[in-house]
């Protein structure tokens, strides 16, 4: 018999031909998938050149121009050309054109690209995204996504895990990403430093998978390598008609060794604003209504999903964002943007006086569509409230849900939908 | 390797959006990057620094964006190694594999003070402060790293791997 194990444990063991591993044990494993995007693909192909020997597996790659597409300048046009002949040149499958693409983390899941059990890694740091479905799933840099491409292996440190058992029916007004941004207030930007997440609970286990890829998603906030949720109905429902491969459930054995257990009641978890300018300056809404905003952000790999979307056409419908205030909405995919058009919910955004962007991480990392000023605010959806991190260094992006966010844009300062 | 340069001291969570802003990433030029290396963080970073150079901070050194671009950025600057009291994980990754030192050593960055001049041994793991006269021990690399780092990177230790193979 194996020792006990937790997700992140049996995963990368069942990747590395083991029957077990223990926390600190350095791996090598065979990959299930490498990512990579227009800003980090450049770098990586150069590497696959370096080495020499072509690719792995033309259907094991997956890349995809978001970031700085479609192109905003000379340059940006000329890193994805370097992305789109590799892929060419390659016969990757897996590449997605302007028109066929979405925001990576948020298109892979949806196209069942990436499933349950999967070993992925990916050159963006948000790739933790897919525990969400029950795949370990990390970011690295582009020489070793180019190292992936070309081999299909990668070493890895067999992180120790915190488990979070969250129990409970939340708040009115809170949804996952209240969840994740009152997770990362109470462990800091590196409480989970060099470790996996993995999350439970009667919370976890009512919320849909879209909430589960956002808080997956900004494991990578606390400094987390993974966060991890369990194949449940929920997961198997979705993945099922999506699903482009068989997939693996790996459940964590109940006696498995955690570095940490921390239990939270969800009637704790409020409406939550992360302050400049880290992610881990929370505060509850409720004292955050006296701070002014320039700007509002809905979408990203946080929160770009259809059901982002709904939440913020159920604020907005009726009504119009306050004339100081820009508003930009941004559907993560090319799927989730049709499906805003068959539920009408363009017609309440354009009627709100939103802007309404075709797929991209544009404003998330200050790259273009919806640059601050100095001295600027911005309530957004999306991961990162660093210095800078919208435009100019001297601008403020305070992080919040969808819903937060849309009724920030209508009354003009932070507010909750209860406020309008 | 040894190296000795004057230090640029600073604090907790240096991200990597201050380290290289996203808004320089549409190129991957190290020359071009490096001109705008933590000019949010510190203006006069880039027209002070001098080859050889380093840098020491608090904990979580490079958290954020998984973007190669910002070691790449610290190493084209001139920067010869880079002490904290802990690495963000994917810079520690990014900057084994592309060839910048980096080492944990929590006692040093407490006792090295900015502008002092700071000799270091990185195959030793030794620092040591010219400045005050101290000398202080970094934590060794696995034995598994230390193998990356001495083929010269992943991309070195990938192509040596697969050579053997084919042997």
């Amino acid at each position: 018999m194996p020792r006990s194990m937790t997700m992140a444990e049996k995963i990368l063991a069942d990747h590395a031909g083991l029957d077990e591993v223990v926390p600190g044990q350095l791996v090598e494993c065979d990959l299930d998938g490498v990512l990579a995007n227009d800003i980090t693909a450049p770098i990586a192909i150069k590497t696959v050149h370096e080495i020499g020997a072509g690719v792995f597996d033309k259907d094991r790659i997956f890349l995809v121009p978001d970031h700085y597409s479609p192109n905003k300048d000379i340059k940006s046009a000329e890193q994805t050309k370097v992305t789109r002949d590799f892929a060419h040149e390659n016969a990757i499958t897996n590449y997605f054109e302007q028109g066929c693409m979405g925001i990576e983390h948020a298109l892979l899941p949806e196209q069942g690209i990436v499933v349950p059990g999967d070993l992925v890694i990916g050159a963006d740091s948000h790739t933790c995204t897919y525990g969400g479905i029950g795949a370990f799933s990390t970011g690295v840099g582009s020489t070793d996504a180019g190292v992936g491409m070309a081999t299909g292996r990668a070493w890895f440190k067999v992180p120790e895990t915190i488990r979070f058992v969250i129990d409970g029916e939340l708040p009115a007004g809170a949804c996952a990403k209240d969840v994740i941004l009152y997770v990362i207030g109470m462990i800091g930007v590196d409480g989970a430093l060099y470790c996996a997440m993995e999350f439970s609970g009667t919370t976890i286990e009512n919320l849909s998978v879209e909430g589960r890829l956002t808080i997956a998603n900004m494991a990578i906030e606390a400094g987390g390598k993974a966060g991890l949720f369990e194949v449940d109905e929920t997961c198997r429902a979705y993945m099922d008609r999506r699903a482009k491969r068989p997939y693996r459930e790996y459940h964590p054995d109940v006696d498995a060794r955690y570095r940490q257990v921390i239990h939270i009641d969800a009637a704790d978890i409020v409406p939550t604003v992360s302050w400049p300018h880290l992610p881990s300056n929370t505060h509850p809404v409720a004292e955050s209504r006296g701070i002014v905003i320039d700007q509002a952000v809905i979408g990203s790999c946080t929160n770009g999903r259809i059901e982002d979307m709904r939440a913020a056409a159920d604020v907005l419908r009726d009504r119009t964002v306050n004339p100081n205030v820009r508003c930009i909405v941004i559907p993560a995919t090319q799927g989730v943007w049709l499906q805003c058009v068959h539920e009408g919910l363009m017609d309440v955004f354009v009627n709100a006086h939103c802007v309404v962007s075709t797929p991209t991480c544009g404003p998330c990392l200050g790259g273009y569509m919806g640059i601050l000023a100095a001295g600027e605010r911005c309530v957004s959806s999306t991961n990162r409230n660093f210095v800078g991190r919208m435009g100019d260094p001297t601008s403020e992006v305070y992080l919040a849900s969808p819903a937060v966010a849309a009724a920030s844009a209508v009354a003009g300062h932070i507010a909750l939908p209860s406020d309008l | 390797m040894q190296f000795e340069g004057t230090v640029f001291r600073y604090g907790r969570d240096v991200d990597t959006d201050v380290i290289i802003p996203a808004r320089y990433l549409n190129t991957s030029d190290p020359a071009e990057l490096a001109r705008h290396c933590l000019e949010d963080l510190d203006a006069t970073f880039v027209s002070r620094v001098r080859p050889g150079d380093i840098i020491v901070a608090e904990e979580n050194f490079g958290c954020g964006s998984s973007r190669e671009h910002a070691p790449v950025a610290i190493k084209a600057a001139g920067i010869s190694c880079v002490i904290a009291k802990s690495f963000a994980r994917i810079f520690y990754r990014n900057s084994i594999n592309m060839g910048l030192p980096i080492l944990e050593c929590p006692e040093a960055v407490d006792a090295i003070s900015d502008g002092d001049v700071v000799s270091v041994d990185a195959d030793e793991g030794t620092i040591t402060d010219e400045t005050t006269g101290r000398v202080f021990h970094a934590q060794p690399f696995p034995p598994f790293i230390q193998e990356i780092i001495n083929d010269g990177g992943l991309v070195a230790r990938t192509k040596r791997v697969m050579a053997e193979k084919n042997a």
